[in-house]
């Protein structure tokens, strides 16, 4: 009743074809849409923008980008830490090289050197499948990690290894370093993963989008049909690293403020290989529930007992997070195996047919 | 069925339920300390004594003295499990609160920090450890090490083996090896070392732990052997401390040329190599052991009335002292930032001043019950740090026994160091702010 398309017809193939087909989606997209960019900054306090909000786009970001390359291409890659580190120290490196230059143009040009390094790396894809090329990508993110630490021209030799950002001005408005409000930063964030997942969105359904998802479904069928399989796999390796380095400038310039090579090490790409699992396979909705299922929900679980109220030991409040976020995963897991979107595609169903479900 | 939705509807409750943010009120007459701490993950062996230490010391101050200057200190603990991004999240969600200082005990936490505290005027002390730098005041207003920094803590050591080697000349063509963990924490001195070895012409092998390898420390041992250093200086943490030192017994190194920095030196550092640790030596700032006025009042007011997670058999231990020893320093800034500013509820920016102006003598040390805990503290507007005095202790298969008296640092190399890396931090780091806090000593 409150979610059916009756009524709606299309009297063109551009409104037929167009991204949301669907008036309440349209509306439901224009009121998130409303709500992050003018509710949420005028509401949210500074905590829940910097340890919350921002992470979860970051990450989600990230999601999207092993999205694209697991969910739709069926390439599995452990490196996405790998791949995160590279945006985050190109951005670093260019930042410090042309401290002039708009901060936003040298956080997207840096996933143009992750895109480069993700398809260097994506070679070996045509021969290899499966788990191993997830150990070929597992390499990557070793080689990757220790050129962080041995390679001191990276962090423009700082004794502790690690690097730190500068303060940027975009309008005159700072929006990295310290002295940039949690707001703007949140906004730069924001505009940056809605107009990627925008991108994102048209091409998983354009040619591309079909391109992969006929080789993640039988690629020797994909090649009778005339796909190029290699063409096609290492577009996927440098579309993916360019959302996952993205992804890791922001994390480095938007969120932390500083980084050290663990920020990009191998724990990293399991947890954003998680949030994909967990929000859903080749879908864009489950990267952004899978982000804020792994990374939003721990940080508000541990902040839960302050809010109500209830002081309890903080190595206690982390032992228990951990274990209610375990057991969540299972249970998710459990009630839905295909991720957190599929949940969201059955309830979809379930509000089209009420109230008389058939 | 029924299951599945039942569980389902108890999960969205579940998220519903924790995602209402509701926000607390904070209490107008407290002073608020939160105390950044890990008491879980694998560094959580050096963090767990450290934070009891420090909690315990200003729980007592609550319990016997309601606080300082009459106003009780509201002492919150934030687990960061020394990783970065935890440090500052724990970070954010105090900062709202008018913290008076904030103590982040992990080297990457407080590099992260260090540009935001004079932005949101929160003091940081990293008490003998962070970016050694930050030492010079007037370039780090916000930032505070003392006693030492960890370029003091090289210079010490570098100094015990001369004197055991019979001076700096005698140093020539020997070879130190330094196994530090692969982090900031861990990198931070080696500028120094090359300084030293450059000059005094010995030469230097690093062996660089990696966070992901400190337990399972066997090549790195492995290349120990090969080499033969003359002498091993450790920057470790963690679970990385008893692994070496049981490492280095196995390799059958010799456990008194082998000297770690005054955070490689608890109790629970040497002990798991049992016997075969004797003679493992270690620098220390602090006094060990349970028989001081103060730590007697710990264990009446606080441990004995339950209000703690400290064992009864670790107060006293070297981590324990260490953590009520940073506890003493914000005590006694506190009481020092009331003093001059006459005021008895103080915010972040009353605390710089305090902390800057701090001085903890002999006497007062005697005063606060810690007779001969630790050397005479005196930090100026110029000198965040003071560069204290610190000594050499050796594992006597049981305890911490002292081994020599106390060393001074060599400041005349350190502190012109000191001065260029501060100069070259900000260089890196442009626009940095100008310092525009006033001074109270006139040091500046």
């Amino acid at each position: 009743m409150f979610y059916r398309e009756v009524g709606q017809f299309k009297s063109s193939y551009a409104a037929d074809q167009a991204l949301l087909p669907i008036l309440q989606d349209r509306i439901g997209i224009a009121v998130i849409l409303l709500v992050a960019f003018v509710a949420v900054p005028l509401t949210a306090s500074g905590f829940m923008l910097d340890s919350v909000l921002i992470p979860i786009l970051v990450f989600a970001l990230a999601a999207t980008g092993l999205n694209l390359l697991t969910g739709y291409t069926g390439l599995l890659s452990l490196g996405t830490g790998g791949f995160m580190g590279v945006g985050a120290y190109s951005c670093y490196k260019l930042a410090t090289i042309f401290p002039n230059v708009n901060i936003i143009v040298l956080i997207l040009c840096s996933g143009l050197f992750a895109a480069a390094i993700g398809t260097l790396f994506g070679l070996p894809s045509l021969r290899i499948k499966g788990f191993y090329l997830a150990v070929a990508t597992l390499a990557a993110q070793f080689f990757l990690s220790w050129c962080f630490i041995r390679i001191p021209w990276l962090y423009n030799y700082n004794i502790s290894g690690s690097i730190e950002v500068p303060t940027r001005t975009l309008f005159g408005i700072p929006v990295t370093g310290p002295t940039a409000s949690s707001e703007t930063r949140y906004l730069v964030v924001l505009s940056i993963v809605v107009v990627l997942t925008l991108l994102a969105a048209n091409l998983v359904r354009g040619r591309i989008g079909r391109m992969w998802m006929a080789v993640r479904d039988m690629d020797l069928a994909a090649e009778l049909i005339g796909i190029r399989l290699y063409q096609t796999k290492l577009l996927a390796f440098a579309v993916s690293s360019f959302y996952c380095g993205v992804a890791g400038a922001m994390l480095v310039f938007l969120y932390l403020g500083s980084a050290d090579p663990e920020s990009f090490s191998i724990n990293q790409s399991f947890l954003i290989l998680f949030m994909v699992i967990i929000g859903g396979l080749g879908s864009l909705l489950g990267a952004f529930l899978g982000a804020a299922l792994i990374r939003g929900l721990p940080i508000l679980l541990r902040h839960a007992p302050a809010y109500f109220g209830v002081s309890l030991q903080s190595a206690t409040v982390e032992q228990t997070s951990y274990l209610i976020l375990g057991a969540l995963i299972i249970v998710f897991l459990i009630v839905e195996p295909h991720g957190l979107a599929r949940l969201w595609q059955i309830g979809k169903q379930k509000l089209r047919v009420w109230p008389f479900p058939y | 069925m029924r299951l599945k939705r039942l569980v389902l509807g108890a999960a969205v409750a579940g998220l519903v339920g924790v995602s209402v943010p509701a926000t607390q009120a904070v209490a107008q007459d407290s002073l608020f300390v939160p105390l950044f701490t890990y008491r879980t993950g694998p560094f959580a062996n050096s963090g767990i004594p450290i934070a009891n230490g420090m909690h315990d010391y200003l729980a007592m101050l609550n319990a016997r003295d309601g606080g300082i200057g009459g106003v009780k200190l509201n002492i919150q603990e934030c687990e960061t499990g020394y990783n970065d991004a935890k440090g500052v999240e724990c970070y954010d969600s105090v900062k709202g609160k008018n913290p008076l200082v904030v103590n982040p005990y992990s080297t990457g936490i407080t590099l992260a920090l260090i540009p935001k505290a004079s932005v949101d005027h929160i003091p940081v002390l990293s008490m003998a450890y962070g970016l050694s730098a930050s030492a010079v005041g007037a370039d780090f207003p916000w930032i505070f090490n003392p006693p030492d920094t960890y370029w003091d803590g090289m210079s010490i050591a570098l100094k015990y083996i001369a004197e055991k080697e019979g001076g700096f000349a005698k140093l020539k063509g020997k070879t130190i090896g330094f196994i530090f963990l692969d982090v900031g924490y861990g990198r931070e001195p080696i500028p120094l070392l090359n300084d030293f070895a450059k000059d005094y012409g010995f030469n230097v092998k690093m062996y660089p732990v990696p966070p992901s390898q400190m337990q399972s420390q066997g090549s790195v041992w492995l290349s120990v052997r090969r080499d033969r250093p003359d002498w091993m200086i450790m920057w470790g943490w963690g679970a990385m401390n008893p692994t070496a030192v049981t490492e280095a017994a196995r390799t059958g190194y010799p456990m008194n040329h082998f000297i770690g920095v005054w955070w490689s030196g608890s109790e629970g550092d040497a002990r798991p190599a049992g016997e075969a640790a004797k003679g493992y030596l270690s620098l220390n700032f602090n006094a060990v052991g349970a028989n001081y006025p103060a730590i007697k009042d710990i264990e009446k007011y606080v441990i004995a009335k339950g209000q703690s997670q400290t064992p009864k058999d670790q107060i006293g231990e070297n981590f324990y002292n260490r953590g009520v020893m940073n506890a003493v320093v914000i005590a006694e800034a506190i009481r020092n930032a009331q003093r001059i500013t006459h005021k008895k509820v103080i915010d972040g920016a009353d605390m710089r001043r305090g902390l800057e102006t701090l001085q903890i003598s002999e006497q007062r040390w005697k005063q606060i019950g810690l007779p001969e805990f630790a050397a005479p503290i005196h930090v100026t507007c110029q000198d965040h740090n003071g560069h204290g005095s610190v000594y050499v202790q050796q594992w006597t298969g049981k305890g911490w026994a002292k081994v020599s008296g106390w060393i001074t640092p060599v400041k005349e190399k350190v502190i012109p160091l000191l001065y260029d890396a501060a100069k070259d931090y900000i260089s890196k780091n442009q626009p940095w702010p100008k310092r525009t806090e006033p001074c109270d000593d006139k040091t500046l």
